[in-house]
């Protein structure tokens, strides 16, 4: 009798199990899975004379190794989302400390001017870059008035320095708000504790809030490296050819260039360092994640 | 600080050590401390009791310095206390939830106060070493706190606080996560610890069976303001307040007239040294007893009474007692079943006047 009921209740749950798994287990497999695989197929083909042939190789992946334009490029796009990341650390920590720790009513105010700038489209944003940093832009303009320079100054706009500036305006929200919720989670008699056993300011924040603050720290800069590796409209918009970066190298070569397998060679490649990178952040939160 | 000899807020001769002057403490509107007054003695056990808002958690910050008083001085060894940060007071703390750090191990949690109070490098060793052997947490060392037990947490969060040779040691409720048994135990120990060290601790409890049995002395506050303080045998047997009286044990309040030299309760009166007016008396339960047939001593006050309730406690009767409209408990140490009226009697020297 007892057995009867358990193995009833176990069919249910299979059911039940399948019927709920269904969906997104479809939803993965046919607008993921297959997505990749036939990208990863893709990546193994070659294209000539504008038809892609499907002959398994990997010369796709030779060239890629052999040719300084697409390592640079990716070495580049690599330097680019690393100052993204630092940059929006630098201005997301010591925000997001403050709000924490110091802010006390303010608080909610702050939160707000953090978040609003994500209700904006990103397109508007990157608009505005160019406004400001054109060569009749804001910047040059007001330059010009306070007589700190002659002519307009160039380099502002159509520059790697542009699309750091525009991608650090971005994502530092991003980077913000898990840095923000992991100090938020930080129990305040912690810091008590550790005032009360003798540590100043400094001594407190280094050993007891920047270390709890490391996973959330860490969420921040996965953020903002991995959206920038796969940004290629600020180069676009604002970066010129001199800050083209690997996504805009996939999409001529998947437009214009007509190379669908060149294409998802650096795609996959692209793909395998996001997943190293997650796996590496992953286990790093792991054994930061004092629980 | 005998029975006879009670001090209202002073240790009596010995060295104080920590001196609290007209503190007072508001947030916002909201007057939580009102111009406390209190001297602790070194090496004193001295324990703030109270209900929860009573403002002892909130002293005992202030002393710690994670709060400001709004006025009034603290002092300790001649220095003055509440102007320096928390960092700079030879004052340590046991949280009430331990407060580990729980990215650090055991020894780490332990060694913090040594490594960022700039001690000698050669020191550290042998004193982290002294401080897990005194609450015998040595083979955890390695441990991170959220691994470890209730019980264990608080002995390390003692340690930890310890090893720092503190002259005061502050203890927030730190027993109140503790199961029952865990508790007795830990009372023990925080008890021996504290005479072996000769360390001044001041412990916070809303808890006045845990006060009695730790304390040298219990400072009672109520609703911000001191209420008594004095040992817990002179504070059970001579309750100042009707508040004292029905907060540390249970008591029978009184409410009397006083006429030239005797007080009035309903049918019942007495000779009471007091001047004319209405008089609280308490009346602890294990003052009245049962006459059982058995002589009744000269000037006791006799009065028989309906038992309502009788409940028994393995050592003891608690008994309730419905006389002319007032309920009377009473506790006896003769066990039996009783019903009906009985006869019972109290000596007026064990009839306590109080304030109200």
């Amino acid at each position: 009798m007892q057995s009867l009921s358990a193995n009833e209740s176990n069919m249910y749950t299979r059911a039940y199990k399948t019927f709920i798994f269904l969906p997104p287990v479809f939803w993965v497999a046919v607008f993921l899975l297959l997505p990749y695989a036939l990208m990863f197929a893709h990546s193994f083909w070659t294209v000539r004379d504008g038809v892609i042939l499907h002959q398994w190789n990997v010369q796709n992946y030779v060239k890629l190794f052999q040719s300084p334009l697409y390592l640079d490029v990716l070495f580049r796009t690599m330097r680019i989302a690393g100052s993204v990341t630092l940059l929006s650390l630098l201005l997301g920590y010591p925000l997001a400390y403050y709000m924490s720790f110091q802010a006390g009513v303010r608080k909610e105010i702050l939160y707000q001017l953090v978040i609003v700038p994500l209700w904006i489209s990103y397109l508007v944003r990157g608009y505005a870059w160019k406004t400001i940093l054109g060569s009749d832009g804001v910047l040059n303009g007001f330059l010009q008035y306070l007589h700190l320079t002659k002519e307009p100054v160039s380099f502002f706009l159509y520059s790697p320095f542009a699309v750091v500036l525009m991608l650090t305006h971005i994502y530092t929200p991003f980077v913000f708000l898990p840095l923000y919720a992991s100090l938020e989670h930080i129990p305040r008699n912690l810091v008590e504790a550790s005032h009360d056993l003798g540590a100043g300011t400094r001594a407190t924040f280094l050993r007891v809030i920047l270390p709890l603050s490391l996973p959330g720290l860490l969420a921040g800069a996965t953020f903002a490296f991995l959206l920038t590796l796969g940004d290629f409209l600020a180069p676009l918009l604002v970066g010129g050819p001199s800050s083209i970066m690997i996504a805009n190298i996939v999409q001529s070569l998947f437009g214009t260039a007509y190379d669908w397998p060149l294409g998802a060679a650096i795609s996959v490649c692209i793909l395998l360092l996001t997943i190293s990178l997650l796996f590496l952040t992953e286990w790093l939160e792991k054994r930061w994640a004092f629980r | 600080m005998t029975p006879g000899n009670p001090s209202p807020s002073g240790p009596g001769d010995a060295v104080v050590l920590l001196e609290i002057r007209q503190v007072a403490k508001r947030f916002g509107v909201v007057e939580v401390l009102k111009g406390v007054s209190l001297q602790i003695a070194a090496g004193e056990f001295l324990t703030l009791l109270g209900e929860s808002g009573s403002g002892k958690t909130t002293l005992l910050r202030l002393i710690a310095g994670f709060e400001q008083p709004t006025s009034g001085e603290i002092w300790m060894d001649g220095e003055r206390l509440d102007t320096l940060p928390p960092y700079k007071r030879r004052v340590n703390t046991v949280f009430q939830s331990y407060a580990l750090f729980p990215h650090l191990s055991v020894r780490d949690n332990v060694s913090y106060g040594l490594e960022v109070s700039g001690t000698p490098k050669a020191e550290i060793p042998g004193r982290l070493a002294d401080a897990l052997r005194m609450v015998k947490m040595e083979q955890f060392a390695a441990q991170r706190p959220p691994k470890l037990s209730g019980g264990q947490q608080q002995r390390v969060a003692l340690a930890r606080a310890l090893v720092n040779r503190p002259k005061l040691l502050l203890l927030d409720e730190p027993l109140s996560a503790l199961d029952a048994n865990l508790r007795k135990q830990m009372q023990g120990e925080l008890k021996s610890l504290q005479r072996e060290l000769g360390i001044t601790f001041l412990f916070v409890t809303h808890d006045q069976d845990e006060a009695m049995a730790l304390s040298d002395r219990i400072a009672l506050l109520k609703s911000g303001a001191l209420e008594q303080v004095a040992s817990p045998r002179e504070i059970y047997a001579h309750p100042a307040t009707s508040y004292t009286a029905q907060f540390i044990g249970q008591t029978n309040l009184l409410r009397t007239e006083v006429k030239n030299g005797t007080a009035r309760w309903g049918s019942l009166q007495w000779s009471a040294s007091r001047t004319d007016g209405a008089a609280i008396f308490s009346l602890r339960p294990e003052a009245i007893q049962w006459s059982a047939g058995d002589a009744i001593p000269a000037g006791a006050v006799r009065f028989r009474a309906a038992i309502r309730q009788q409940i028994f406690s393995g050592d003891s009767e608690q008994l309730e007692l419905a006389f002319e409209g007032h309920l009377l408990r009473v506790r006896l140490h003769t066990p039996g079943l009783l019903s009906g009226e009985q006869e019972f009697w109290f000596s007026p020297l064990n009839a306590v006047a109080v304030r109200e």
